[in-house]
């Protein structure tokens, strides 16, 4: 779980929009669809929008924080699903949201001091963005990895249900043994379910972003429980809250459709996820089982660039060989650390192993970044 | 956007004048002979000017010591010889850039399209060169990794001169933060600049080269330049007072320099690198008297006057006695043990810099020198000098020697045409 939500999920209307408004042309992207960008004045106490009635298409906020302390700005569909976002805007500071609306109403929000429900605003898009046809090639990667969001989440549905019948059932052994089994599905497109807004953090908050007033939910508190006290007696509720959550969003997950940017992103998120949570073993302190996500989200990321290949490989070869070899590498890495069927504890590597680990994901990530650009040339 | 994108820091011009290497030294001496209103604006133009990256020797090395240090040292992480040249001619051109107060990458922190991340972090937006000066350098192991492989076919072409250094008496050495493969030494007037030069390296350096350790230094505690006024230590001494210095010419030949002949072709015109970071117990040296403290360095606290002497620059005179039939310099201070008169005349450029790395837990600051001394055969010079310090210098009650590293620099990158490195791989 992070608070940062990388892939911004755009209804399906805005698909073919999305991630190709680049090649509409410089005075487009440059500002906003019915001219320049809207200005956002962000205090410790208000969230002024210059503009709050606009057409389709991508709009450009421009934030500036006048308070005293940090902001964030969002914008929010139905249910707080999060269209777009800029973080930490720190006093002073003016900092730009590039986000792609269709038609719909929305809220958008200034969050002084980045907690709570933020200060709210209504915002109103109407009409339809002018859309450049799509490339086939791009097209076909968002089919390609709905598909692929549609196996996980049944797996994850699946698993999730063993996990919570064993953690009701008091079955200590069998809980932890399929803990991390559930978690892999979740770990593959954490991106994905990490854009609807508080499904995530009730799901797979940890202890420590839990907010006054929230309760300690999701897996990690069951997680605790198991590898801590070893008592879950009284986790049946918590148990039966986490498949209700999980339900939700894989039916939310199912009905969304990614844009290409939004899987090249993904791409990346995934690999920042490593990067920032694994490899030092924050995500999972109480099982130790680290390993087992890195995996998955190694795989959610290959996922993604996989879905997106065939346009890759027609406007950037060179990069999908580099990709490739990068790939490799971080499974030979990673590989050493296998143990039967799962992964080694993450307290059973070394220094120099987990460096070798993040050495080879950050040889990763570099090239992965630069995925986005490329689709949305 | 796009000016920004063009240039960086609005780079402050410096009438033409080569204020850099060599060359800038003379006009920087020039300048302070000058005096008044007019040397204070010219220092603080040409602190923010632009030293050359170009030339026959590396810059970093006699250029003037600039204020701010961040040094690091890489492990090469690919097998790939050509990958890792590569980076070495990636990195050469990013240095160039940088060091001309440009942005690292060729779009910039600022100028590309909005998806892709820029190639450069842009933390020196709007800063100008504030001399910054990147100085590269090859450790033993790129030539024979410690389980004694030679994985880029170089083992026999380490020079001889590039020698493991030997345990010193008292070496309480850190592995994990001594050594590597490589090191970068960026020194600038700003800080900002010189960690933004080592940030960006290591990222482009992603897949080829890992951070091993790195080092801030907050103060530079020598003078490369007669042109500068010798600073302070955090023993509250005045340190570099007998350094080699940029105008000494025949004497840079003769101590700094690697010449024909000396070893491979590849090193002619560059220098070894040797670094130690030396931990100062700077609580228990603050509650030392200052007459003991005197003794031990060797000169008086105030002007840096060898003891028995007024001014800062006379000859320390290791032959006086006192009242007392006792040596006027002592035996085991550091001014004596240090001399070239100790070391059959060998010496250092030395251009090292405080650090405090926060605190230590115990309620004391983690503080000390980031020793960095140049030289042309580390056989000759530093390690005789440390051997005597390690064995005698009454001042080791109060350091500990914590990492250390040695490199070989070659010398300059001659033009656009040329990288670091190229002599060595090629």
């Amino acid at each position: 779980m992070r608070t940062t939500r990388f892939l911004v999920l755009a209804a399906a209307g805005a698909l073919a929009t999305t991630g190709l408004a680049a090649c509409g042309g410089q005075e487009k992207d440059a500002g906003t669809a019915d001219g320049g960008p809207i200005a956002v004045k962000a205090s410790d106490t208000a969230c002024e929008v210059g503009r709050t009635e606009l057409a389709a298409g991508q709009t450009v906020f421009e934030v500036t924080n006048s308070g005293a302390k940090v902001t964030e700005f969002y914008v929010y569909a139905a249910g707080d699903r999060v269209m777009g976002e800029v973080e930490n805007i720190a006093p002073g500071l003016k900092r730009e949201l590039r986000v792609e609306l269709p038609a719909g109403t929305y809220e958008t929000a200034c969050k002084p001091g980045m907690s709570g429900k933020g200060i709210r605003g209504a915002l109103k898009v109407s009409g339809t963005a002018a859309t450049v046809a799509p490339d086939a090639a791009l097209a076909e990667a968002t089919a390609s990895y709905q598909r692929y969001v549609a196996s996980q989440t049944a797996a994850l549905l699946t698993k999730t249900e063993e996990f919570v019948a064993a953690v009701k059932a008091g079955d200590v052994a069998k809980a932890k043994a399929l803990y991390p089994v559930a978690r892999t599905y979740w770990e593959r497109i954490e991106p994905v379910a990490e854009s609807f807004g508080d499904l995530d953090p009730k799901i797979d908050g940890r202890e420590e972003v839990v907010e006054e007033g929230m309760e300690f939910t999701g897996f990690h508190r069951i997680e605790k429980d198991l590898w801590t006290t070893g008592d879950i007696s009284a986790d049946g509720p918590i148990a039966d809250q986490l498949l209700t959550d999980v339900k939700a969003i894989v039916a939310k997950a199912n009905a969304e459709k990614l844009t290409p940017l939004q899987l090249a992103n993904g791409a990346k998120a995934l690999l920042d996820e490593v990067a920032s949570g694994k490899i030092t073993g924050e995500e999972e302190r109480y099982s130790h089982t680290d390993l087992w996500d890195f995996n998955a989200n190694l795989e959610g990321s290959k996922a993604a660039i996989a879905a997106l290949r065939p346009a890759l490989e027609q406007r950037a070869p060179e990069l999908v060989t580099q990709l490739d070899a990068e790939f490799a590498n971080v499974e030979t890495a990673l590989g050493k650390h296998r143990d039967g069927d799962g992964w080694k504890l993450h307290t059973a590597l070394s220094k120099a192993e987990l460096k070798e680990l993040s050495d080879s994901i950050n040889a990763l990530a570099e090239p992965i970044s630069k995925v986005a650009a490329v689709v949305a040339r | 956007m796009s000016a920004s994108r063009l240039s960086r820091r609005r780079a402050i011009t410096l009438a033409g004048a080569g204020v850099a290497g060599v060359a800038g030294v003379a006009a920087g001496a020039g300048a302070l002979a000058r005096g008044g209103a007019e040397r204070a604006s010219a220092d603080q133009g040409a602190a923010a000017g632009a030293v050359p990256f170009h030339g026959e020797h590396q810059a970093g090395i006699t250029t003037p010591a600039q204020d701010r240090l961040h040094f690091v040292a890489f492990d090469v992480v690919t097998k790939d010889r050509a990958r890792l040249v590569e980076l070495l001619g990636e990195w050469t051109a990013a240095a160039a850039r940088m060091t001309a107060g440009k942005d690292a990458g060729v779009i910039g922190a600022v100028g590309g399209v909005p998806e892709a991340p820029p190639d450069d972090t842009g933390e020196a937006l709007g800063l100008p060169p504030s001399q910054l000066t990147l100085t590269v350098g090859f450790g033993p192991t790129l030539f024979r990794d410690a389980q004694g492989r030679d994985r880029f076919g170089l083992a026999g072409r380490r020079p001889a001169a590039l020698v493991d250094l030997p345990h010193f008496a008292g070496d309480a050495l850190r592995p994990e933060i001594s050594g590597g493969d490589l090191c970068v030494q960026a020194c600038a007037n700003d800080p900002q600049v010189a960690v933004h030069a080592i940030r960006n390296l290591a990222r482009i350096g992603m897949g080829v080269v890992s951070v091993r350790w790195s080092q801030l230094g907050f103060g530079r505690t020598s003078s490369t330049s007669t042109g500068q006024a010798t600073p302070r230590n955090l023993f509250g001494f005045k340190d570099g007072t007998a350094n080699l210095k940029a105008e000494d010419g025949g004497l840079l030949r003769e101590h700094l320099w690697v010449q024909p002949g000396d070893g491979p072709d590849w090193m002619t015109g560059g220098s070894y690198l040797v670094t130690r970071k030396i931990r100062m117990i700077v609580e228990t040296w603050d509650r030392s008297s200052l007459v003991e403290q005197e003794q031990i360095v060797g000169r008086t606290k105030g002007s840096g006057a060898p003891l028995g002497k007024g001014d800062e620059f006379d000859e320390p005179d290791f032959a006086a006695k006192g009242d007392d039939g006792q040596p006027v310099i002592a035996a085991t201070s550091h001014v004596r043990l240090a001399h070239p008169d100790a070391n059959d005349g060998a010496r250092l450029l030395r251009r090292g810099y405080n650090f405090v790395d926060g605190s230590d837990g115990l309620g004391r600051l983690d503080a000390g020198l980031f020793f960095i001394a140049y030289q042309r055969d580390p056989r000759k010079q530093f390690v005789p000098i440390q051997t005597r310090l390690a064995r005698n210098d009454a001042m080791n009650e109060y350091l500990r020697h914590v990492s250390s590293g040695i490199f070989a620099c070659p010398p300059g990158v001659r033009d656009g045409g040329d990288h670091w490195g190229r002599a060595l791989f090629g």
